[in-house]
């Protein structure tokens, strides 16, 4: 499958960039930072370690998604080596799909190490192994591959400067977004409200996969909101990644 | 015999600027490559010879007529199975070794892994590249990348080679040992397309030649055939003669340390100087006829545009 090869290869180009273990040595020291921020609180300490190790986890995995993401697809066009690929027989949308895999690849493995440090940080502090805070990290996976997504569509038609931008932009609007559904509660129904429903639908609400602060106090998750939220996810990011490949098919390589 | 390569009218235009303005690159190309032959696509900068090859590989979408490679689709991967290329300035991924380089482009053909080992220590043996194999591409030179690239294009055994300014950028033995792996390339049974713009390049190795200029081909055909043997004038080297004696017979081109280079243009003069020289107790150094080159054909065609 040329599709695996693609994104096997950039798994490969990706932990051989500098920039990921940067960002990975500053993933560590803020969840490592929750432990002084911990000593600095009154109340119960572990729950301030996890709230702000899995806030650190979702943060640097969103930057890493965005800053990686926008420049894959860029950086092959810029230096031309998308010129032999597609001479072989790869079709363009077999390269889109094993970049985007690949970078979802190398996301995985990131966030399971941050999950390591973060774990054993728990670890040493409350001397259990807390699995059940995976539950988040799962989540905040797949709001990653929805960000991937939008990053590589992005990325697929601008600059990785511009894509960066627009890629945040997603980011900030689909975590304040659900204050839109607040105010939406508080309306009369009149155009307004029409109107803001369908704003609110078109935008991507990424406060769907956040589950942290259920799992850190161990509150019970609705099971139906669990199975809403990934298959929210996953389609989203399929409608993305469809119009990614419709952009880039018809598109011209000078 | 069916052509591995036609194009039949192909015609595009970009359009560029914020206020898009309609900039024609290729006004109607019409090409065939023939099996096993070296073909050699020449023209000057900005011609349009990169945009033909990107429209053959599909990289830029044509505006009108037809690419059949294989006599298949041009876009059909089963084409693209028999077919190498080399961009020009070819950049590559540089965080990868040129062996790990190579595999990852014999992993795209579905090569299986014993089989692309083979072939891959086959190819860096034949672009003398086997010490540099376990070096990342970013510490290589640009004729190590060309050379490299190279065999990229050569994974699959492919049927049609096209590079695009493959001598580019290329010191005279880097040149000499690429054109020597072309020439082999076509022994082996292989069809060569390649672009350029040094006429040198094409008239060395290639059998037939189109030559495209703004976007249009003005001629092609086999390169015998553009050369023409007739002669034009022919010069002659002579010592010991005065200037004032020849100059009866053609025009003199310039004297150097005694010798008298002549340009006669009648054949019948010839013997005439060489008799007068003869009488003279002179010394013929040269006798050279020049033919039409493919250089004074370009000037020609290029000239009037």
């Amino acid at each position: 499958m040329t599709i695996t090869v693609i994104a096997r290869n950039t798994f490969k180009e990706a932990v051989r960039d500098r920039v990921l273990y940067l960002l990975l040595f500053f993933a560590a020291v803020s969840i490592l930072f929750a432990r002084v921020l911990a000593l600095l609180t009154v109340g119960d300490r572990v729950k301030i370690i996890e709230d702000v190790g899995l806030a650190s986890i979702s943060l640097f995995g969103a930057l890493m998604a965005i800053l990686i993401g926008t420049g894959l697809v860029y950086k092959e066009i810029e230096k031309r080596t998308i010129f032999t690929l597609l001479a072989k027989p790869l079709r363009r949308h077999e390269f889109l799909l094993g970049k985007f895999l690949g970078l979802v690849l190398t996301l995985a493995v990131l966030l399971a190490a941050m999950s390591l440090i973060f774990l054993a940080l728990v670890l040493a502090h409350t001397g259990t192994l807390e699995w059940n805070l995976l539950l988040a990290v799962v989540y905040i996976f797949f709001e990653l591959v929805l960000i991937t997504a939008v990053a590589i569509l992005f990325s697929s038609f601008s600059t990785p400067i511009l894509s960066s931008l627009f890629a945040l932009a997603f980011y900030l609007i689909g975590h304040f977004s659900w204050s839109l559904e607040t105010l939406l509660k508080k309306l009369p129904s009149g155009a307004t409200r029409t109107f803001l429903r369908f704003v609110y639908t078109l935008l991507p609400d990424l406060e769907n996969f956040n589950i942290r602060s259920e799992v850190v106090h161990q509150l019970p998750v609705a099971g139906a909101h669990l199975l809403y939220s990934a298959a929210y996810g996953l389609v989203y990011a399929a409608f993305i990644l469809g119009l990614a490949i419709v952009i880039f098919r018809r598109r011209d390589f000078i | 015999m069916n052509p591995v390569l036609s194009i039949d009218a192909l015609e595009k235009a970009f359009s560029t600027g914020f206020i898009p303005r309609r900039k024609d690159i290729l006004r109607g190309i019409s090409l065939s490559v023939g099996e096993g032959e070296i073909f050699g696509y020449l023209g000057p900068n900005g011609a349009g010879k990169t945009t033909t090859i990107k429209c053959v590989l599909g990289l830029i979408f044509p505006d009108a007529g037809k690419i059949r490679l294989f006599g298949r689709d041009h876009l059909d991967p089963r084409a693209k199975e028999r077919l190498g290329f080399l961009p020009e300035n070819p950049y590559f991924y540089d965080y990868l070794t040129g062996r790990e380089f190579l595999d990852f482009y014999g992993q795209l053909f579905s090569i299986p892994k014993s089989e692309r080992a083979a072939s891959i220590a086959r190819l860096l043996e034949l672009v003398d590249m086997e010490r540099a194999a376990d070096l990342p591409l970013r510490k290589f030179s640009r004729g190590m990348l060309q050379r490299i690239g190279l065999a990229q294009a050569l994974i699959n055994k492919p049927a049609l080679v096209i590079l695009d300014e493959p001598l580019g950028g290329l010191d005279p033995l880097g040149r000499k040992e690429i054109r020597d792996i072309i020439l082999r390339l076509r022994d082996e049974g292989k069809t060569v397309f390649l672009s350029s713009h040094i006429l040198q390049d094409i008239e060395m190795i290639c059998d037939r030649v189109a030559i495209i200029v703004s976007g249009r081909i003005l001629s092609q055909g086999r390169l015998a055939d553009l050369v023409s043997e007739t002669v034009l004038f022919t010069e002659i080297t002579i010592s010991g003669v005065d200037d004032a004696d020849l100059a009866a017979f053609g025009e003199s081109l310039s004297t150097q340390a005694g010798r008298t280079l002549l340009k006669v243009c009648d054949e019948l003069n010839i013997e005439a100087v060489l008799d007068l020289v003869r009488a003279k107790g002179g010394k013929v150094h040269s006798l050279i006829p020049r033919t039409r080159t493919l250089e004074d054909i370009f000037v020609d065609m290029v000239k009037p545009q």
